[in-house]
């Protein structure tokens, strides 16, 4: 239906621009203005319904985490539900546990995010420059971590370290601090160590991709020329290659960071939290859908909303992210 | 890189590709070799297993963890397949819209998906919750099918917005210069060239549901809409003494083979879509 209506007032404009030499110069406006107006309303029917559905499906929700975490509710006693303001958000930050899941959300961000960066470049690089038969391949074998659903990457790599069924302590026997008592999910520096491997093992290959397509922009002359000059592979790396695909780094970098800050599932199937894991996600999780604390856990929703906000915010005024870049424009 | 390569290069590229390919596949085989275990196998400490025995995929197919995980595999099926349509078919025709027509807030639908895609599905869980709860929609499936579109959605907008945006919509006014009617011209010249980004994106939009773990953890609470991953959080062993090991992993693996072969068949296209909706200068 709409096609067809695209189709008709095509025409209409090529009639237009044919004959406007003979119409009259106010007719033309006219009708000029009545078709701008119709494509405009087209363009609303067309992009009007993804446009609503997904401003309903997030806006609403979070909207009403707002107003829910302005009251004391738990879904205990729901009738001693009462407006109490700021409160459950001074509550929040004056808790110990808040700040410690702060603490450990931002140490697994930073660890996956520079880690992911360099071996996603290395990925990228190496599929950059791959002959054609062995890139097929290698993109093929990248694509298994990422299609792959997250939480059979968890119990992938809990199965492979736990202390009864895991065969890593039986591997790496020799290395100082591992043998087969070693318990990896009984401490929080070991268990974060699994947690942000599975993490990075599954997330790279997204960053590799986006990496690969800035690297596909670099003028490939200006890498020859720099070669022809004498300079060495590292320095045209440094040189030529980073400074050309700052835009796709960046773009890489925030998404990469927003993804991990919201880290959830594989704290939740390995550890649950347990010996000092528990990541902001998972802390409003326990809270409302746990603990049915509605309003408490409404206000560390809101309050995780307010970091990716942050995050995003510092992104684009700190390091200019051109996040315009990123749409194609 | 492309003329003969000397010995030399070629042992290296080779060196290289198997490294790759070990750190990439290596978690999938592990699990793998842990779904043939025996569980008197599992405490040995070794990768593969001593006898492989099919035993734990007995228990998921046929035995007694079979209602949970073939409804939960029901489900994920199901509800992915639903919100990839809607969120494909929605998308499509704003992409078409931002592709084609000049029309005021077309910065404004890109940034909004934009904004909807970094949003922290945790954020909007609690009053989900809440809400499903009261009018119904709790442990449904259309109850996941709607938050799963602010998954889809913006990414579906995104990549088809890419894609439409290389497509060469002349390509129709010739056909019917050339006498093909509206609809001829429209199916023979511009549905063949933006069919491959419609299928593409809407193999991206069913990973990205397909993996969704938060709603479905929080949303559900029977099999009655519980989707994979979180089913396979909930398995329990064949006695309380016993460790679920061997069928999560045989559950694992069987979820994860469809994953593989549609990677393996479309690896080309999917690169293409992941890259062309992020970065472009």
């Amino acid at each position: 239906m709409s096609t067809e209506a695209t189709r008709e007032r095509g025409r209409h404009r090529g009639a237009g621009a044919n004959g406007s030499g003979g119409d009259a110069d106010k007719q033309a406006k006219a009708a000029h203005s009545e078709r701008t107006r119709a494509e405009a309303r087209l363009g609303w029917y067309l992009a009007g319904p993804a446009f609503v559905i997904m401003l309903a499906v997030t806006l609403y929700p979070i909207l009403q985490a707002f107003y829910d975490s302005l009251f004391r509710y738990r879904l205990t006693t729901p009738d001693d539900r009462a407006f109490i303001g700021l409160e459950n958000y001074w509550v929040i930050l004056r808790d110990g546990f808040f700040w410690q899941s702060v603490a450990v959300t931002v140490l697994i961000t930073l660890v996956t995010v520079v880690v992911e960066l360099i071996l996603g470049f290395a990925l990228a690089l190496v599929m950059h420059r791959a002959i054609r038969r062995l890139r097929g391949l290698l993109r093929t074998a990248i694509l298994v971590p990422y299609g792959i659903i997250t939480v059979v990457s968890a119990f992938a790599w809990f199965y492979a370290f736990d202390i009864n069924s895991g065969y890593i302590n039986h591997w790496f026997g020799w290395v100082p601090g591992i043998s087969t008592d070693l318990n990896w999910f009984a401490q929080t520096g070991t268990s974060l160590f699994v947690i942000i491997a599975s993490e990075i093992w599954k997330t790279t290959p997204f960053i590799s991709l986006l990496l690969l397509s800035g690297l596909a922009q670099v003028p490939s002359d200006l890498e020859e020329a720099a070669e022809v000059d004498g300079a060495t592979a590292w320095q045209r790396f440094r040189r030529v290659i980073i400074p050309n695909m700052k835009a796709a780094i960046m773009v890489a970098v925030l998404f990469r960071a927003l993804d991990a800050f919201r880290i959830f599932d594989n704290v939740f199937i390995m550890t649950n939290g347990a010996n000092g894991t528990t990541v902001l996600s998972l802390l409003a999780y326990k809270t409302s859908i746990g603990r049915l604390e509605i309003g408490l856990g409404s206000a560390i929703s809101v309050l995780l909303f307010l970091c990716v906000i942050l995050i995003c915010w510092v992104a684009i005024k700190l390091f200019k992210v051109d996040l315009a870049s990123a749409r194609g424009e | 890189m492309t003329g003969t390569l000397t010995g030399r290069q070629r042992f290296w590229w080779a060196v290289i590709a198997v490294v790759v390919l070990v750190w990439a596949l290596f978690p999938v085989v592990s699990i793998f070799a842990t779904s043939f275990k025996l569980p008197s196998q599992l405490n040995l400490g070794l990768f593969w297993p001593k006898t492989w025995s099919t035993s734990n995929y007995e228990q998921i197919l046929v035995g007694d963890a079979q209602t949970l995980f073939l409804s939960s595999l029901r489900n994920s099926i199901g509800i992915s397949l639903i919100a990839t349509a809607i969120a494909v078919v929605l998308a499509t025709l704003a992409a078409y819209a931002i592709g084609r027509l000049e029309f005021p807030g077309k910065r404004l639908i890109l940034t909004a998906a934009l904004g909807v895609s970094i949003f922290p599905a945790i954020s909007i869980v609690t009053p989900l919750f809440n809400l499903w709860r009261n009018i119904g929609l709790y442990d449904t499936w259309l109850g996941l099918i709607i938050p799963y579109l602010s998954l889809t959605l913006p990414i579906s907008i995104w990549t088809l917005a890419a894609f439409f945006r290389q497509i060469p919509w002349e390509l129709e006014q010739a056909a019917q210069v050339d006498g093909a009617t509206n609809w001829q011209a429209f199916r023979k010249a511009i549905v063949p060239l933006a069919a491959p980004g419609v299928f593409t994106t809407a193999l991206i939009a069913f990973f990205i549901a397909w993996n969704d773990f938060v709603y479905g953890i929080s949303l559900t609470s029977t099999d009655r809409a519980r989707p994979v991953p979180a089913a396979l959080a909930f398995f329990t062993g064949a006695s309380q003494f016993e460790e679920p090991t061997g069928a999560i992993s045989a559950a694992a693996v069987v979820v994860t083979i469809p994953v593989v072969i549609l990677v393996l068949l479309f690896q080309r296209q999917i690169v293409a879509g992941l890259t062309q909706g992020a970065v472009k200068g």
